[in-house]
Parts: structure tokens; C-alpha cells; sequence
């Protein structure tokens, strides 16, 4: 008899030479890092073509018709802020470095409750303290753009251009 | 028929050690001394034990516990996740052991050293729950970041303001200045002092945090039959819920369909259906405050308010003595000790004693709750 383990957590987050930290991917939530790499921002969403509904985070099946079939769903990579904090340290040495910066949550266009963390930025590859905390705006309009740290893609968000 | 809870059981002891940024002795010392201190307010022999409950994040276990403070055998024990969202359902599993005959004399404690100890989120190489994927590398690391999410989303929507969390900080602190146990008394704030207080994460600032805090507390249940022959007037368990809503995702409930609807909801809805009595009947309330904008969001929950008016609800003095609703007469966790909660139930018992440093006068009704934001418990009290 064979028996499958998942380990029950995961190491969701490692550290980078210069310590800022980076997602170590769960099994439901690879793919989402995979896409990010290629600079594709996808969700993942039932494959049952009677239900197709999106969610998040990623999990191993679908809380509405529970089938267990998913497939990852190209979204448009606009979205709005919903939400934003500016931590102050004590915080992570690499972090205070950049403090205060942004924390926002980003609902996304294509689907207004699906919310991700994550940062404004003047550019892609930008600090997290490059936007001026007066640009910080609930309701502003982002764009995804992807930058990497620690040979891992991660989506950050630059004010939409008016 | 099985039995019902509704006041089949009663905290007949409760129990402390001193509250302070350090404290010498270890964490399972401090649980022995505050559960041994707890069986002597009650009058009951430590061989008499035989239940307990904790929450997760506690590191001293029962069978230490149980061990070294020579507790006969035990039959019932249990732990209840979520850290502070645990700590009134520590109360709510030993009522339901007792009033179904598993046990007889049950004790909840909770011992921390979380303010000469290490802190989770400045490990880089810790655990992380899965979420953390999500949230972590954005430099969303601490619980304040994440309640401070929910706050600043609150604040636009409903028009709440830093003098509503402020009148939650002020309302904690004039209490702790009236408690010689409390952290911060004789430790005044005013509103200037916390309106040009240090940011930890915008828009919560220093005094919108609780306190890091060592110590430990206990109380002891029995029946409510063997409560009458105690040393102690019984503070009967009212009522008691546990809530987990539908789609929650804990501390970041960023991806629940209504973020600011928490567990409080849920567990308020059992709580009151369980009650002889309403949210407009309650003398007293002990509201877990980790952070100031649990409270309006709590107010709502529980139904003292309507959503969206938690915040208006702090206005004109409601939370002080001698308001519509005061809380946290001890101090709670931002002013008296932050140990996840349990300050909470312990100033429940006193104000329906009778002996709370800030009395509610004749109060015989208490709502307790524990942390919102996570998976909750709440207790209804009373005398
Ligand atoms: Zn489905």
C-alpha cells in the first residue's frame, strides 16, 4: 500500500542574500508562482464547466461544487486598491531598510473579491518606498508588473497610467 | 434531552501572577503559581482536578501542568487553536465536560512570556501557515499590518477616524490607571500623546497596540450544583459559541466576500440564540483588544450596533464608566497585560463578584470574547 504525505505547513516564506523575504510556494499555490515567472498574472479557477468559478488562495478543490478539476485563468492584470498600510519599524532589518513603505491589497479588476497583497511601486523593479505615501489612495487604479527577488518572480502594481 | 449548558457550570476561582515587560520565573512556573493560586481562591484541593484546557501557542502542556501541581487523575483535557481566538472557548469545552459528567473540577490558564520572549514574526526561518506565501515577501509581516488592512478599509467606509480608536486606547488606559495589577497604572495618555505617538503600521499607531506582557492566569469551573458550596459567589457560563465563519481565511480575510465581517458574527449569533438575555441586557463587556479597531468591529459583531457604526458607537464617553457600555474594566490588553485574553475572563468574574477595581455598580450580566480576526469564543456571564 502506498500512502501520499503533504507536509501540513509549509516554509511560505525564505530569505534572500539581502533578506528580503521570498514565497516558498505551497502545492496549490505553485502554478501561481510558475505564471508570475513567465509575467502572466493567473487564478485559479474550476474546470467545471457548470460552475468555472474563480478563487483564492489556491486550494485542492472548489468550495462551490467541490470537483476537484481546476485549470489557471489568465486575468488582465488591472485592479484597484482596496486597502493599504505603511508598516514603521520594528520590522525586518531588510524591510526597516525601506520603512515606511506600502503594503496595499489590490482587488482585481476581473474579479472585484479576489484581493492580493502587495506593492506600489514607481517601477517594476523599484523599492517599496518609491511611490510618495500621498499617491496612496483607496480606490486608485493599478496595473500588475513583475520583478525578481531571489530568482523568484513576484507581481508588484504601478499607479495605471490616466 | 442532553443537558444544556446555560448556566450548568460556574468559574468559582480565578487566579494571577504579577503582569510585567519580564518576568524571572519560566512560563510553566507562572502557569503553576496562577492555577494554584486559582484552586485556593476556590477553596479547592489541587488533587481535585481532574480537566484542563489551554490554547494553542501555550508551550507549558497538561501533563506538566498537571504534574507538578499534583492534580489527581485526568480525564478531560483539551487545547483550542487559533491563539487568542481560543481563549473563552478554554471555559466554554470545561463547562461542556462538566456539565456532561466527564469531569468535575475543570481549570483554563494561559501562561506567556511574550514580553521578555522571542517574537513569531521576526523569525525569517519560521513556519509560516500557508498563507503566508501571499502575504510575507510584501512586507506584510506582523499582526498589526494585517489588522491595520482592515482598519484602513473600515475607516473609508464607514467615515471612522484615529479619535475613535483613540477613544478605545483612552478608555482602556483611565481603567488600568484604576487597577494597581494593570501594566500601565498610574500611566495616564492623553490625546496629544497619542495623536503624535510613533506609526507601527499607518494607520495604527503605538497606543493602538497591545501590551507585551509576562504573566499568567487561571480560573477554576465546577457545576453549578458544587458551585454553591464554594468559597466564592459562582459567576455562572451563560452561554457559549465558538465561530468560524464560512470563507475565512484568519488574520488576512482579504478574500472573504466581506472582510470586515469577522468570526465575531458567527460566534455572536449562537451566543445570544443560547441566552436568556440580549446585547441591550449586558452590564459590562470585555472585548479582546490586541488591537483598537477590534473594538468597533466587535460592537458590530456582537450586535451592540449596527455595521458601519462600531465607531460611532465609541463617541461620548460609552466605553467609560458610567457609559452606555464600558469595557475592559481591568484594562484589557492594551492597557493591563496582553495575555491573549484571558485578563478578559478573569475581570469578568470580578465585575460580577463585585470587586473589580472599576465596578460596574450591580453588574450581573458580562459578555467576554476572545481575539476577532481569527477563529473566535465568546462567554456570557452571569452573576
Ligand atoms: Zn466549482
Amino acid at each position: 500500500m502506498t500512502t501520499t504525505t503533504t507536509p501540513a505547513t509549509t516554509t511560505a516564506a525564505t530569505t534572500t542574500a539581502d533578506e528580503l523575504l521570498i514565497p516558498v510556494p505551497d502545492e496549490d499555490g505553485a502554478p501561481f508562482w510558475e505564471y508570475a515567472a513567465q509575467g502572466e498574472l493567473r487564478v485559479q479557477a474550476c474546470a467545471e464547466p457548470a460552475c468555472g468559478k474563480l478563487r483564492f488562495p489556491p486550494r485542492p478543490c472548489c468550495p462551490h461544487c467541490q470537483s476537484f478539476d481546476s485549470e489557471w485563468r489568465l486575468m488582465s492584470g488591472r485592479g484597484r486598491i482596496w486597502s493599504y498600510v505603511q508598516p514603521h519599524p520594528p520590522l525586518l532589518p531588510a524591510y526597516a531598510a525601506q520603512a515606511p513603505y506600502n503594503v496595499i491589497l489590490v482587488e482585481l479588476a476581473d474579479a472585484p473579491h479576489i484581493r492580493l497583497v502587495g506593492n506600489l511601486v514607481a517601477s517594476a523593479d523599484a523599492p517599496l518606498d518609491s511611490v510618495a505615501p500621498a499617491r496612496l489612495r483607496i480606490g486608485a487604479r493599478v496595473q500588475v508588473v513583475f520583478t525578481e527577488t531571489g530568482g523568484v518572480a513576484v507581481p508588484r502594481w504601478i499607479l495605471e497610467k490616466s | 434531552m442532553a443537558a444544556t449548558l446555560k448556566d450548568a457550570t460556574a468559574i468559582v476561582g480565578i487566579g494571577q501572577t504579577a503582569f510585567a515587560k519580564q518576568l524571572p520565573q519560566s512560563e510553566k512556573e507562572l502557569a503553576c503559581r496562577a492555577i494554584l493560586s486559582a484552586l485556593a481562591d476556590a477553596g479547592i484541593e489541587p488533587s481535585e482536578v481532574d480537566a484542563f484546557s489551554s490554547y494553542t501557542m501555550e508551550e507549558t502542556d497538561e501533563v506538566e501542568v498537571a504534574k507538578a501541581i499534583g492534580a489527581g487523575d485526568v480525564t478531560f483535557f483539551s487545547k483550542i487553536g487559533y491563539g487568542g481566538g481560543g481563549s473563552c472557548a478554554t471555559v466554554g469545552h470545561l463547562a461542556s465536560a462538566i456539565a456532561t459528567g466527564q469531569a468535575s473540577v475543570g481549570v483554563a490558564w494561559r501562561s506567556r512570556k511574550r514580553g521578555s520572549g522571542p517574537r513569531p514574526w521576526k523569525n525569517t526561518a519560521v513556519q509560516l501557515p500557508t498563507p503566508g506565501q501571499w502575504t510575507r515577501p510584501f512586507g506584510l509581516l506582523r499582526p498589526a499590518d494585517e489588522i491595520g488592512m482592515l482598519a484602513r478599509r473600515y475607516m473609508h467606509e464607514y467615515g471612522a477616524t484615529r479619535d475613535h480608536l483613540f477613544n478605545v486606547a483612552m478608555a482602556c488606559r483611565n481603567r488600568a490607571n484604576e487597577n494597581p495589577a494593570a501594566m500601565m497604572y498610574e500611566r495616564p495618555l492623553t490625546r496629544e500623546m497619542y495623536m503624535t505617538s510613533r506609526m507601527i503600521s499607518d494607520p495604527l499607531c503605538l497606543f493602538d497596540n497591545c501590551l507585551e506582557t509576562d504573566g499568567a492566569l487561571a480560573c477554576v469551573i465546577v457545576s453549578a450544583e458544587r458551585a454553591r458550596d464554594c468559597r466564592q459567589k459562582p459567576v455562572y457560563v451563560h452561554s457559549v459559541a465558538q465561530g468560524l465563519p464560512a470563507q475565512h481565511h484568519g488574520m488576512v480575510n482579504y478574500w472573504n466576500d466581506d472582510p470586515l465581517s469577522g468570526p465575531a458574527w458567527t460566534a455572536a449569533r449562537h451566543l445570544w440564540k443560547q441566552a436568556d438575555f440580549g446585547p441591550d441586557d449586558v452590564d459590562v463587556a470585555q472585548i479582546y483588544d490586541a488591537f483598537t479597531p477590534l473594538i468597533p468591529l466587535s460592537l458590530e459583531g456582537y450586535g451592540f450596533c449596527g455595521r458601519g457604526e462600531g465607531a460611532a458607537f465609541t463617541e461620548g464617553g460609552a466605553l467609560e464608566m458610567g457609559g452606555r457600555l464600558p469595557i475592559n474594566t481591568g484594562g484589557g490588553g492594551l492597557s493591563e497585560a496582553y495575555v491573549h485574553g484571558f485578563n478578559l475572563i478573569n475581570e469578568g468574574v470580578k465585575q460580577l463578584r463585585g470587586v473589580s477595581t472599576a465596578q460596574v455598580p450591580d453588574a450581573s450580566t458580562c459578555l467576554v470574547t476572545a481575539g476577532e480576526g481569527v477563529p473566535t469564543s465568546a462567554i456570557l456571564l452571569r452573576a
